[in-house]
This record gives C-alpha cells, sequence and structure tokens, in this order.
C-alpha cells in the first residue's frame, strides 16, 4: 500500500507511524513535508501523526490545518481515501472539520502517558477489521488535550450513526464525552484517535495490539484497490 | 568597572591581567567574570575532576567536547552527559526545569547526535509542604512540557525528598543521543577563514548573567536573579532536524551548542580550542530586543540556539536548509590566522583579547578543606537501642509506601516515555533500556544518587552510589561503557563543606576505576544553599552500557509461577544510612559500609552472565529500603507472590531492611536452576523460596498480599 505520512514542524511520531507500517506490512510509508501541495499519486492512506505540530502554541491543530497540503489531504478524503489521524493528527481533523467536534484539555489538566484500554466498536471498517466487535486492546495514549467534546444533540447524532471507533474501557483518562478515543467520519474512511497505535506495533516495546490498524488497512486496500 | 563586580576575586583579576599584559576594558572584564565563573570554569574542582578515570574500552570521547561519546556497535556512538539547571529552577520552577531539559538536549545535538532518550534527577523537600508540592508541580510539568513536545521520550529519573532541598531544589538533566561515529561533529575543528554562523532563535535580553548566578548561593530575598530564560521546545525541534539534516549533508565544519555565556562562550571556547582567531560582528546577530548592549549580546542565554562553523561555500546551503525548517540564521563572523578574539559593533572593535586568554583556565582556588568535626556523632548509631518490630507487615507496607519508595508514577506518566518507539523499559525500574535502530542492541541505563549515605560518609557513600548504577546495569545484564556525573554541592568556601565535596569525588574516583567506568562527562554545581542551609551532598551518575539483544536482557518484575528465588550478595548488609531507619525514627544517621571494589567486580561480572545466559527470567539488585522492599517490588510488579524461608545469621531487620554492597533477588525457572547455581558458585548465595500464588509470605513473619503490596506501593 501507499501511505503518506505528514510532517508538519513539530510532528514528533511520524517517524514512528512509518516504523510501525514497515514492521508490521512491510511496506515504506513516505514522508511528506507540509509545505507541499500534492499527495504522492496513488497514495491510498495518509497519516497525520502524533506530536506538537506548530508547538500547540495556538490551539492543538489549528495551525497545522492550513498548512498547504492540507487542501489535497480533503480532497483525498472526499475521493474516499483513507486518512488516519493520530493524537495531534486527530486534533488537526477535528481542526479541519474534516471530523466534528474538539479535543479539550484533560480533565486532570495533567498530561498523561501510559498504556491504556480501549474497546474497538465496530470491525467492520477499513482500519479494524482484524479485530473484533467489542474486544478489549492495550494501547498507550500520550497527550495533554484529548478530552472529546461534542454538543449533546450532535453526539446522539454521532452515536446514531456509528461513529465511534474507541472507547475508554478500562477507565475514563481524560474526561472525553461518552469514553470516546475515537471516531469516524460519516463515510467512515478518515478515522481520528487518541491512542498511539504506533507505539504498540512490536512487542519488544511494550505490546502489539496496534498492529491490527496496519494489517486491516492493508487488506482493506488490498481487497478494494482504493 | 570594579573587577569584583565581574564576578573575579583580586588573584584572578590580577592573572587576566599578567596574562593579557594590560588592563581589561569593561566588556573584557565582564567576558571574563563569565568565563572565569565556577559555571564555566570548574576552578573549585578542576584538581578533584582529575581524579576521575577517563579511559575505558568503549570511550570514544571523553570529557572535553560538549558530551562524552562511547561505542555503540555498529559504526554508532551514543552521546550522553548530565547538566543541573538548580538555581533556574528554585526561581523559575516551570522554565527552569524546561531549559535545563532543553539545553542538555542541545549538548547531545553539538556533537551531531539525535537525541533519543532523557532521564531527570529531581531533589525537593518535604513533599507534604505546599510550597514544596507547588515547585515540585511546576519543575516536572516544566521537565514534560518541553520534553514531550521535543520528541525526546524521557524513560527513567531519580526523586529524593529531603528539607534540605527546600528552597533549593535540584534539577539535573540527563540525554543521550546516537550519532553514526563517522558523522561526528566536534567544537574543536575549526580552521582559518571559515564563517561563523548562528542558527535557531533571535538573540533577546533573556537569561543574561545566568552562569555568574549559577555560581553564588541563592539570596532569601531574591536579590542576584537574573531574568530567566524562557524555552521554547517547538524550535528546538526543528533546530534538531535542521542540524540533523546539516550533519547528514555534509555542510558543517564544527558545531557548539549556546549555553552558559551564550555567544560569547561558545564561540570562544570553538576558537581557542581549535587554535585559530575569531571576529564576531555583533550587528549581525538577529536580536529580539531593542538597544541591546554588546554585554548584554556577548552574554545573552536565550535558548535554543547553535553556533556554526561553515566553509564559505556551503554558507548558501546552510541557509536554505534553516529556511526550510523555518529558522533565522546569519552569517555573524569569520575565523582568521592567530590569537585574536575580536567583537565588532557599530563599527568599533568592542572588545579584543588573545583567544588563548580567553579560553585559558582561571586560576585554580585551593579551598581550605577540613572534616566536619561532628562527623562521628552522625554515626553513632547504635542497633541494640532500636526495637525489632512487632508487626511486620506494617513496617514493610509503611515503606513502600514512603516518600523514599512510593512509586513515582505521579511524576513520570506525565513524561512522554515511548516516543521513538524504541523504550524496552521504560521508566518505575532500577534500570532503563531503549533500542539502538539499526541494530539489535540497546542502551541501558540508570540514574543513581544517595544523598542521605553521601552525608554520613561522602567517601563511601559517593562510591555507593557508583556501585548501585554499576550493579543495577550488571543485573540487567550490561558492563558499564561510561558514566556521566552532576556534583551538586553547596558553597565550596566553608572548609567542611569543601572537606565533602573532595571526599565524595574520591570516593567516586575509586569506585569508577575499580569499576572500570570511566567518567565521560559531567557537571558541576556548587553553591547550593539558601539561609536555611546548605543541600546534602548529592553527587548524582547517570551510567550507561549496552546489551547485545533483547533475549540478553534480564528484566525486574518478571517473576514467573514455579521460578526459585535465589539472594545472592553477602548477609551483612546495614540500617546506617538507610530509608527504614530514616523512616523508624526520623533521622539519617549510621555509618554506612565501606566500598569494596573486589566484591563489587565479582557481583557485576557474575551478574551480566546470569542475564547474558539466560540464567534467571527476573533480576533485582538490592538497594533503598533493602530485600524486603526488593522482594514487595518484584511482587508487585510481577503480579505474583512467593513463599520464602531464609537463614538469618544476623538480625532479622538487619538482613531484611539492610543497604549498602553488591546484592540482587533472582527468579529462576527450574530448568536454569543447575546453570544459575553454576555461574553463582563461589559467591555467596542461598535460595529463599519459590513463587507462586497471590500472597508474599516471608517465614512466619511476612504475610502480604499482591494486591495490597500494590496499593501501598502506588503502582
Amino acid at each position: 500500500m501507499n501511505v503518506a505520512v505528514v510532517v508538519f514542524p513539530g510532528s514528533n511520531c511520524d517517524r514512528d507511524v512509518v516504523k510501525a507500517i514497515k514492521y508490521a506490512t512491510g511496506d515504506e510509508a513516505a514522508l511528506v513535508w507540509h509545505g507541499e501541495t500534492e499527495l504522492p499519486g496513488e497514495t491510498d492512506l495518509v497519516v497525520l501523526p502524533g506530536g506538537f505540530s506548530y508547538g500547540d502554541y495556538l490551539r492543538c491543530g489549528a495551525m497545522a490545518h492550513t498548512a498547504p497540503i492540507m487542501a489535497d489531504v480533503k480532497r483525498h478524503a472526499d475521493r474516499g481515501g483513507l486518512v488516519l489521524g493520530i493524537c495531534n493528527g486527530f486534533q488537526v481533523l477535528t481542526e479541519s472539520k474534516m471530523l466534528p467536534g474538539a479535543l479539550l484539555v484533560n480533565r486532570d489538566l495533567a498530561f498523561i502517558c501510559r498504556p491504556i484500554e480501549i474497546s474497538v466498536e465496530r470491525d467492520d471498517t477499513a482500519f479494524t477489521s482484524g479485530y473484533e466487535k467489542g474486544q478489549v486492546i492495550t494501547i498507550p495514549i500520550a497527550h495533554y488535550e484529548g478530552r472529546y467534546h461534542l454538543p449533546e444533540n450532535e453526539l446522539e447524532l454521532l452515536e446514531e450513526r456509528g461513529q465511534v471507533a474507541f472507547r475508554y474501557s478500562g477507565g475514563n483518562p481524560n474526561g472525553a464525552l461518552n469514553d470516546i478515543a475515537g471516531i469516524y467520519n460519516e463515510g467512515g474512511n478518515v478515522l481520528g484517535m487518541m491512542p498511539h497505535p504506533e507505539r504498540y506495533s512490536d512487542r519488544a516495546v511494550g505490546g502489539d495490539d496496534g498492529l491490527p490498524v496496519w494489517l486491516s488497512i492493508k487488506r482493506w486496500i488490498e481487497r478494494t484497490g482504493a | 568597572m570594579d573587577y569584583s563586580k565581574a564576578g573575579l576575586r583580586k588573584e584572578e583579576y590580577d592573572a587576566l591581567k599578567a596574562r593579557l599584559g594590560r588592563e581589561p576594558n569593561d566588556l573584557e572584564l565582564q567576558i571574563m567574570g563569565v568565563m572565569w565563573s565556577e559555571h564555566c570554569s570548574y576552578k573549585s574542582t578542576k584538581p578533584l575532576l582529575r581524579l576521575f578515570p577517563k579511559d575505558g574500552d568503549r570511550v570514544l570521547l571523553g570529557p572535553g567536547e560538549n558530551a562524552g561519546v562511547v561505542d555503540a556497535g555498529d559504526g554508532l556512538g551514543l552521546a550522553f552527559k548530565v547538566e543541573s539547571h538548580n538555581h533556574p529552577s528554585a526561581v523559575a520552577p516551570y522554565q527552569g526545569a524546561a531549559t535545563g531539559v532543553g539545553g542538555i538536549i542541545r549538548d547531545i545535538m553539538a556533537l551531531g547526535a539525535r537525541p533519543v532518550a532523557s532521564m531527570d534527577g529531581l531533589f525537593f523537600g518535604d513533599p507534604e509542604e505546599r510550597k514544596t508540592q507547588a515547585l515540585a508541580d511546576g519543575v516536572v510539568k516544566g521537565v514534560g512540557g518541553y520534553g514531550n513536545c521535543v520528541g525526546v521520550p524521557t524513560v527513567g529519573g531519580k526523586t529524593v525528598y529531603h528539607e534540605s532541598y527546600r528552597g533549593n531544589p535540584l534539577v539535573n538533566a540527563f540525554c543521550a543521543g546516537l550519532v553514526p561515529t563517522d558523522r561526528m561533529v566536534s567544537s574543536q575543528t575549526a580552521s582559518a577563514g571559515q564563517k561563523v554562523l548562528i542558527l535557531g532563535s533571535k538573540t533577546g535580553r533573556d537569561g543574561i548573567a545566568g552562569a555568574a548566578f549559577a555560581s553564588v548561593e541563592l539570596a532569601e530575598d531574591g536579590s542576584g536573579v537574573p531574568s530567566i530564560q524562557i524555552g521554547d521546545p517547538f524550535t528546538e525541534k526543528l533546530l534538531i532536524e535542521a542540524c540533523l539534516e546539516l550533519r547528514d549533508k555534509d555542510l558543517l565544519v564544527s558545531m557548539q551548542d549556546m549555553g552558559a555565556a551564550g555567544i560569547l562562550s561558545s564561540s570562544s571556547e570553538i576558537a581557542a580550542k581549535s587554535g585559530i582567531a575569531m571576529t564576531i560582528d555583533f550587528d549581525a546577530v538577529p536580536l529580539r530586543a531593542e538597544g541591546m548592549e554588546p554585554w548584554e549580546i556577548a552574554l545573552s542565554e536565550s535558548q535554543e540556539r547553535m553556533l556554526l562553523i561553515v566553509e564559505p561555500e556551503k554558507v548558501d546551503q546552510v541557509m536554505a536548509v534553516a529556511g526550510k525548517w523555518e529558522l533565522d540564521c546569519a552569517v555573524i563572523g569569520e575565523t582568521e590566522k592567530g590569537d585574536h578574539y575580536r567583537i565588532l559593533w557599530k563599527g568599533d572593535t568592542v572588545a579584543d583579547m588573545p583567544a588563548s586568554v580567553i579560553g585559558s583556565d582561571c586560576p585554580e582556588i585551593p579551598w581550605p578543606s577540613k572534616r566536619p568535626e561532628n562527623l562521628e556523632d552522625r554515626w553513632n548509631f547504635d542497633l541494640d537501642s532500636l526495637p525489632l518490630p512487632e508487626n511486620w507487615n506494617e513496617e514493610i507496607l509503611n515503606l513502600l509506601g514512603s516518600h523514599s519508595h512510593r512509586s513515582r508514577k505521579e511524576i513520570f506518566e506525565q513524561y512522554d516515555s515511548m516516543v521513538q518507539t524504541n523504550t524496552v523499559i521504560g521508566p518505575g525500574f532500577p534500570v532503563s533500556a531503549v533500542r539502538i535502530e539499526g541494530t539489535d542492541r540497546l542502551a541501558v541505563m540508570s540514574m543513581e544518587a544517595q544523598p542521605f549515605m553521601c552525608w554520613l560518609d561522602p567517601y563511601n557513600g559517593s562510591a555507593e552510589v557508583v556501585a548501585r548504577s554499576c550493579r543495577a546495569l550488571a543485573v540487567a545484564g550490561a558492563k558499564p561503557a561510561g558514566t556521566t556525573d552532576c556534583l551538586n554541592f553547596p558553597s565550596p568556601e566553608k572548609p567542611e563543606q569543601f572537606w565533602t565535596l573532595e571526599q565524595s569525588a574520591k570516593g567516586m574516583a575509586e569506585a569508577c576505576s575499580s569499576l572500570k567506568c570511566p567518567v565521560v562527562s559531567g557537571n558541576v554545581s556548587l553553591y547550593n544553599e539558601t539561609a536555611n542551609g546548605p543541600i546534602l551532598p548529592t553527587p548524582l551518575v547517570g551510567t550507561v552500557g549496552f546489551v547485545e539483544n533483547i533475549e540478553e536482557l534480564l528484566r525486574s518484575g518478571d517473576w514467573s509461577e514455579g521460578d526459585r528465588l535465589f539472594y545472592v550478595g553477602m548477609p551483612n548488609p546495614r540500617l546506617d544510612g538507610g530509608s527504614y531507619l530514616l523512616n523508624k525514627t526520623g533521622r539519617i544517621w549510621g555509618k554506612p559500609l565501606d566500598f569494596d571494589g573486589e566484591l563489587e567486580n565479582e557481583f557485576i561480572l557474575r551478574a551480566i552472565e546470569t542475564a547474558k545466559r539466560r540464567a534467571a527470567s527476573s533480576g533485582m539488585p538490592i538497594a533503598g529500603g533493602g530485600l524486603a522492599v526488593a522482594l514487595a517490588k518484584e511482587a508487585g510488579a510481577s503480579g505474583l507472590g512467593a513463599s520464602i524461608s531464609i537463614p538469618c545469621p544476623t538480625r532479622r531487620d538487619v538482613l531484611l531492611f539492610g543497604e549498602g554492597g553488591p546484592r540482587a533477588v533472582y527468579s529462576v525457572p527450574k530448568n536454569r536452576l543447575v546453570l544459575f547455581r553454576a555461574l553463582w558458585k563461589g559467591y555467596a548465595v542461598t535460595e529463599i523460596g519459590q513463587v507462586g500464588g497471590d500472597r508474599l509470605t516471608l517465614d512466619n513473619l511476612v504475610d502480604l498480599s499482591v494486591s495490597e503490596i500494590r496499593e501501598s506501593w502506588n503502582l
């Protein structure tokens, strides 16, 4: 599969994503500088990685969503292409309105880095077919602004449409509404999640519950030829 | 201007005049005041630092550069160093700690290395006190705020609480980075005819005179506090990537980070160490404040700046890389033949001294030294006066939950310990381990400090600090390759305090020599005292070693059902100076064990073999809180109990809670028993029990559930 990992100034999980994809699938993902105006041709999956784009000095993701490359990322998503935003990447997706809602400062006003249990809400999407519905997996979080928020009526709609991808299941670390750890767009081709699947893709560094994310995506792409 | 205003003593001023052959002007005087401050010149400690062994099998670069480098194999070097940021953290906890992290990262970058792991040594006052809580919270948030953003994992550290650090906390930041040895960058390789560039943030008024501030005691009224440096981790992250790109495109001749005394120190050091002349034009320096005087530009400690030496024909390419990363970059001077170091400003020459004088050593200060008269009073702990515990369960749980041993997860979970996805062992264990990308090898590191022992017996206590870090590495399977030290002490001007510093350095030097663990880099932080008194003597080390692959790494907290348990080491620990005695009596007293190099080396050799040949499933060096705490932590972290019975040739509390000397607990799978016993044959080794169930029992004294252990420990 052809993967483009966008590098914003201040991204710091970009190389980790490349490494995880290589380990999981053997595929070499391309790093794409934020200043580019076009994704590489044939891109199947765009990953917006974790980190502190532009230092997060403004609202997290607020600067990054105006980066030149983002226009093409949106076009890619509009065409039904896959986009995965992890942590800061999730924040970029909400800021750019590719996903609804916002990520607020954690309930306890502290950065939290630790492995955490989440449940997989759907197993019929491009990103999660390698899991079983309801499966509880352990993947690390590492964020200061990860409390998912959405106005109540929109939240109901989100739930009705089955847009919740992952929920915190062993205690809610940040106060996110409905324990939400990750969500899809309406089309299911854009996923934003606070936990870092790339960090638990290799047992040598703690666990590999994140591995099925990459394998699911690869299988999906091969099957749909998307 | 009076020389004392520049921080120089009469002898130093006279020496300066003699070397210059004339009176310095005001700017030159200020320059030398900073260059010859304690922080930059080590004038009080140079003779002591000379005692440390510097050479070892794996040492590629010893002291003298921005960090030491050891051979990490496969053409890679591991650069590492620890540095203090104590006084700034006392005044501005968040920014002080944050810029401490930023500064040590730039030291590592200066060698052309990519920073791969950080650790932090934090020393705070009484954690029950609100002022300390607020200060500690600021420091922890500062370490995290910077380290998390810059993308370097904080994989371990050390936290100690004691009232002597009230008002004078210690923040010691460690960083390690990897560099291909053939692309290592030096600060000593400039030659004439090259350009001097400044890369990174603009220069402002922040942090002016920080080095001088770090070289005096903290005043109660806050006087003498300079404008504090402000950290910008986002710029640092860009700076890291830009420097690595410059390195990989072979655009650098030489590089130096700007730490204490900013442009002045970095440029004059390159000139002096490279043996060349240099002219710097202050009008070319990008400034962020208006109307800055030349001395302010010279001494500004604005963060996130690097000084580069570049061949003239490569300047455009350097500018292009800087532009890509949206960093300021400017040519501010050139290197020349000769020995002058010249500063131009508004068309005038405002300073012109021989580079060799600026880079020359400050006259050393032979501070008078006197053994404290009351030293023996600290030792007069009488074991017979201490009653045996009535309830052993309670004693163990109390100790686990005490400020000495309680899990530090409330601190380290605020740090990103996993970014770069190489962290194999993160915070909360005796060692940390990170994969070295592109190889099977792991770098194993341990940070250690034992200020209580060092106060009681600076020589043996400091040797114990080195030994503890080496033991922890050895149990994990790594031979110590080298160490970096931070000597945190109060003012050397009081003879008894200087004696303590001397003894401490001698003890460390003996241990490092004996254990073949060279000191490759380090830092000295003196004058850590307030009107309330001095800090405890606090030498800290960060020791590094390697294991060849992940199978040869022995973890702790990894018991398996049915494993046999072994206690290795002499059954002669002491309660003296240990956390049990402190917890029980509220006092730090007694005489710690003497350092025994032969015993340590025997232990280290066998421990490394044990890990390498996979003769055990889990290994825990016995340190603070003794055997009891080691067993409880192993049980708690493994989530398994054990039934233990142990012969006791001494008092039970001494055997269970005593500290000092090489000792460890191993769990051994049944099919490795023969090998394990063979490896430890001829050393003191006792089989003490078997892993299983959910309770930790010891003879008929201890009976604890694993869950209550975890709860007390706050796991």
